[in-house]
C-alpha cells in the first residue's frame, strides 16, 4: 500500500518528488517506502496519527535529519529534479531553497529586525542596508506582522505574543526567497485567532511558495490544502486531492483517521 | 479538602491525613531550620576569617616615618660634579641620613648615640633618597623635607605592637625612647600611608617589602593564563559539544577531562617543570612559565563550565539556525556561544579564581625565589601573591606577620575585582536580549 496517487497529474507541476523513502533511527523503521509527488504553489498537508512519521517525512525534505546520531535515510528525493541526497549536495544551499516553520515558535533571543534580516545576511542575499531592509520589510509584510511590530523592529522577537512569534518565524523563513516551506504543525500553539491568521497567510503564500503543512486538525486541513496524505504507522496510505480524501477516502484507515474513529 | 473527598480506603481517615499532614509540616521546619543554621555557620566562619586577617592586617598598609630636613649635599653625592649616573647611583646617601638626624639631636655626640640615631631609620631610607635623586636630578644641591621610613622596631613601638619596656618587647634604651617621644611630639614621626607596599618588591626587611613584586607576577601569570585557557577551553567545548558526533573517543576524552579537574595542582606542577622548564628550555622563576602551569590548572574547569553552559543552550536555537541554512560555525558563534557566554565566563572565573590561589604548581616551576625588582616583563624572575604569603608567613618577624595579613587582603581585593568584572559582563551578555 504505498501510493494511491492514480489519478492525472500530467497538468500541474510536480516540486518534490520523494521515490521509495524509508528512514530509520537506529533501528527504528520509521517511514516506510515512501512515494510522494508535491506539486508547485499549492499547499499539501500531511495527517495521520502521532508518531506515524509525518515529522520525520517533513525533515528528509531540509535534511534536518542528518542532525540526528544514528539517523539513516534511504530512496531518493528529488526537488526539481534534483536529487538532494546527492554526497557533493551543499546542505546550507538546500535549508536556503526548503524552510521551515517550527511547531514551536521560535525566534532567535535579538531583534525581530534581525530575527528576519539573519538569513538574508549569511546568504549574502543583500549588497547593502538598504536592501536588507527592503527585504525585512517586504518578508514582515508578506507575513502580515509589518503593521504589529513596524514600530519596534529593534525590540526582541522574543517579547512578542505566540501567534506574532509565529509569524515572525514564517517572515524570517521566506526572506531567504525559498521554493518550499515547510511547516511542522504551525498553528499547535497558537489560540484560534492567531491560527486563523496563520491559515490565512498559509493560503497567501501559496502564490509564491510550495507548501507542506503537518496538521492534527482535520478541519485546518480542509481549510488550507489542496491536497492531503494520510500516514499511518511508518507508511503513506493515501494521497489525494484534499475534496476527495475528506468526502470519499479510497482506504478504510483514511475514513476511520478523518471521521475520529482512531487517531 | 479532607471533609470533601471519599477516602479512598477505610484506612485514610481524616485523623491519619492531618497527622501525616503535621508530620509533613515537622520535617519541612526542620529542613529550613538545618539550611538557616549552616548558612549561618558559614556566615560565622567568613566574619572569622575576614576580622581576623583584616585585624592583622590593617596596621601593614601604614608605615611610620620620620620627617627629616634633607639636602642633598653634591660634595658628598658628586664630588666630580659631572652628574655621571654611575658615581650618583652608588654615592652615599645614608650619610645625608645622618647628617640631618645630627642637626636635630646636635647632643648625640659620643659613637653609641650616633649609632643609636641611625637605628632609627630603616636601613632603605638611602635607597629611597637615591630613587629621588635619580628620577629628578634638579634636587642637587636644595634641602627638602622628607619622609623616610623608620626601622621595624620603631615602626612596631609607634604602631603600639610593642611595649616601651624591655618586660613588654621593647628594645630601646632611655635615650632612644626620648627622642623617639621628641620626634612625635614634633609631628617629625607619624604612621604614614605605606606605599612601599604597593612600591616595593620583596626585601628582608619588613619596612620594605612590598607586594609590587608579586602583585605584577600574578598578574602576568593570570594574563598568560586568560589568554590561553579562554580560547583553548571554548574551542575544545564548542567542538565536544557542537561538533564531534557522540562515540566511544568523545567518552573517553569526557572522562578524562573529568578526571584532570580533580587532580592535585601538584601535579600539573611537576608536569610544567618537566615540559616547560626541561625539555622546551624557558626560564625558571618566570611568571609566563607559571601561567602556563595554571593553565593546565584551569582548563578542565574551563572545558567543563563551558560545556554545561553550552548543553543549556536550547536544541531549538540551533534547528532554528540549521534550518535558515547556517552552517554550523555559523549556528555556533551567531547564536550558540553568545547564549552560552554568560554560564561560560563564569566558570572561567571560577577557574581564574581558581588559579590565582594556587600556590603549589608555581613552587614547582621556580616562582619562589627571593625577588627584589618588580618584573618588567612576563619572563623575568617573579613571585606570585599566595607565593609571597607563604614566604612572608614563613618570616618570625612581627613586620612581616602583618604583611602576610595585608598579602592575604590584597589577594582577597583580587578576587573579589574579579568576580565583579564577571558579574558585569554576565550582566552585560543577558542585558542584550534577556
Ligand atoms: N530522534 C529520534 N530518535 C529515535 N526515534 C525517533 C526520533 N524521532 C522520531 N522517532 C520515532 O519515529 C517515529 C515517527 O516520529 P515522528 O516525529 O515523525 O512522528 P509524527 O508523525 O511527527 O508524530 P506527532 O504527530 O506526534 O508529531 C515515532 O515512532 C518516533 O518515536
Ligand atoms: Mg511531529
Amino acid at each position: 500500500m504505498s501510493n494511491s496517487d492514480g489519478e492525472p497529474v500530467a497538468s500541474a507541476k510536480i516540486k518534490v518528488v520523494a521515490r521509495d523513502v524509508n528512514v530509520f533511527y537506529s533501528d527504528k523503521h520509521a517511514l516506510k517506502a515512501v512515494n510522494l509527488d508535491v506539486r508547485a504553489n499549492e499547499v499539501t498537508a500531511l495527517i495521520g496519527p502521532s508518531g506515524c512519521g509525518k515529522s520525520t517525512f517533513l525533515r528528509c525534505l531540509n535534511r534536518m535529519n542528518d542532525l540526528i546520531d544514528g539517523a539513516r535515510v534511504t530512496g531518493t528525493i528529488a526537488i526539481d529534479q534534483q536529487d538532494i541526497y546527492l554526497k557533493d549536495l551543499d546542505v546550507v544551499q538546500l535549508r536556503a531553497r526548503v524552510g521551515m516553520v517550527f511547531q514551536k515558535p521560535n525566534p532567535f533571543p535579538k531583534s525581530i529586525f534581525d530575527n528576519v534580516a539573519y538569513g538574508p545576511r549569511i546568504h549574502g542575499l543583500a549588497g547593502t542596508g538598504a536592501e536588507l531592509e527592503e527585504i525585512v520589510v517586504t518578508s514582515l509584510k508578506r507575513a502580515g506582522l509589518f503593521e504589529e511590530v513596524k514600530d519596534r523592529l529593534n525590540e526582541a522577537g522574543t517579547g512578542l505574543s505566540g501567534g506574532q512569534q509565529q509569524r515572525l518565524c514564517i517572515a524570517r523563513a521566506i526572506a531567504v526567497s525559498p521554493e518550499v516551506i515547510l511547516m511542522d504543525e504551525p498553528c499547535s500553539a497558537l489560540d484560534p485567532i492567531a491560527t486563523a491568521k496563520v491559515e490565512e497567510l498559509i493560503d497567501e503564500l501559496r502564490q509564491n511558495y510550495t507548501i507542506i503543512v503537518v496538521t492534527h486538525s482535520m478541519q485546518q486541513a480542509a481549510r488550507v490544502s489542496q491536497r492531503t496524505a494520510f500516514f499511518h504507522l511508518g507508511e503513506l496510505v493515501e494521497v489525494g486531492d484534499t475534496e476527495q480524501i475528506f468526502t470519499n477516502p479510497n482506504h478504510k484507515l483514511t475514513q476511520g483517521y478523518i471521521t475520529g474513529r482512531f487517531g | 479538602m479532607t471533609e470533601m473527598v471519599e477516602p479512598l480506603t477505610a484506612s485514610v481517615t481524616v485523623a491519619g491525613v492531618n497527622a501525616r499532614l503535621r508530620r509533613r509540616y515537622a520535617v519541612d521546619r526542620w529542613f529550613r531550620a538545618l539550611g538557616v543554621s549552616a548558612i549561618v555557620a558559614a556566615l560565622t566562619f567568613l566574619i572569622l576569617l575576614l576580622g581576623t586577617i583584616i585585624g592583622q592586617g590593617y596596621t601593614a598598609f601604614a608605615q611610620s616615618q620620620i620627617r627629616l630636613a634633607i639636602t642633598f649635599d653634591a660634595a658628598i653625592l658628586d664630588p666630580d660634579g659631572r652628574g655621571d649616573p654611575a658615581v650618583l647611583g652608588t654615592a652615599d646617601y645614608g650619610r645625608l641620613i645622618r647628617q640631618s638626624l645630627e642637626t636635630l639631636f646636635p647632643d648625640a655626640t659620643e659613637r653609641a648615640q650616633r649609632r643609636e640615631l641611625s637605628r632609627l631609620m630603616s636601613p632603605g631610607a638611602d635607597l629611597e633618597l637615591r630613587g629621588m635623586l635619580l628620577a629628578d636630578p634638579s634636587l642637587m644641591g636644595r634641602t627638602e623635607e622628607i619622609w623616610l621610613p623608620t626601622s621595624s622596631p620603631v615602626d612596631q613601638l609607634v604602631k603600639g605592637h610593642t611595649g616601651r619596656t624591655a618586660e613588654e618587647g621593647g628594645q630601646f634604651t632611655d635615650g632612644e625612647l626620648r627622642r623617639i617621644d621628641r620626634l612625635r611630639s614634633d609631628g617629625r614621626l607619624a604612621a604614614r600611608f605605606n606605599k612601599w607596599l604597593f612600591t616595593q618588591g620583596d626585601s628582608r626587611q619588613p619596612e620594605l617589602a612590598g607586594l609590587a613584586g608579586a602583585v605584577v607576577g600574578s598578574f602576568y601569570s593570570l594574563l598568560v593564563t586568560v589568554l590561553l585557557s579562554f580560547p583553548l577551553g571554548v574551542a575544545a567545548a564548542v567542538y565536544l559539544e557542537e561538533f564531534a558526533r557522540q562515540s566511544r573517543w568523545t567518552d573517553i576524552v569526557e572522562v578524562n577531562i573529568n578526571n584532570l579537574a580533580a587532580v592535585p595542582s601538584i601535579v600539573f606542577g611537576l608536569l610544567g617543570l618537566e615540559i616547560f622548564l626541561n625539555v622546551l628550555g624557558l626560564p625558571r622563576s618566570a611568571p609566563l612559565v607559571g601561567g602556563l602551569a595554571l593553565t593546565l590548572v584551569s582548563l578542565p574547569t574551563i572545558i567543563i563550565a563551558a560545556r554545561v553552559a553550552l548543553k543549556a543552550v536550547p536544541p531549538w536555537v540551533r534547528e532554528a539556525a540549521l534550518a535558515l541554512g547556517a552552517s554550523r560555525l555559523q549556528m555556533v558563534t551567531h547564536h550558540v556561544l553568545p547564549l552560552a557566554m554568560p554560564g561560560i565566563l563564569t566558570g572561567t572565573i571560577i577557574g581564574m579564581a581558581r588559579a590565582v590561589g594556587e600556590t603549589a604548581p608555581l613552587l614547582m616551576i621556580g616562582m619562589v625565589a627571593f625577588v627584589v625588582n618588580v618584573p618588567a616583563t612576563p619572563v623575568d624572575p617573579a613571585t606570585a601573591l599566595p607565593v609571597q604569603i607563604y614566604l612572608w608567613a614563613a618570616s618570625p618577624e612581627r613586620g612581616f606577620v602583618e604583611r602576610t595579613s595585608a598579602a592575604i587582603i590584597v589577594l582577597l581585593c583580587f578576587l573579589a575585582v574579579m568576580n565583579a568584572a564577571a558579574i558585569y559582563l554576565r550582566k552585560r551578555y543577558e542585558r542584550r536580549w534577556g
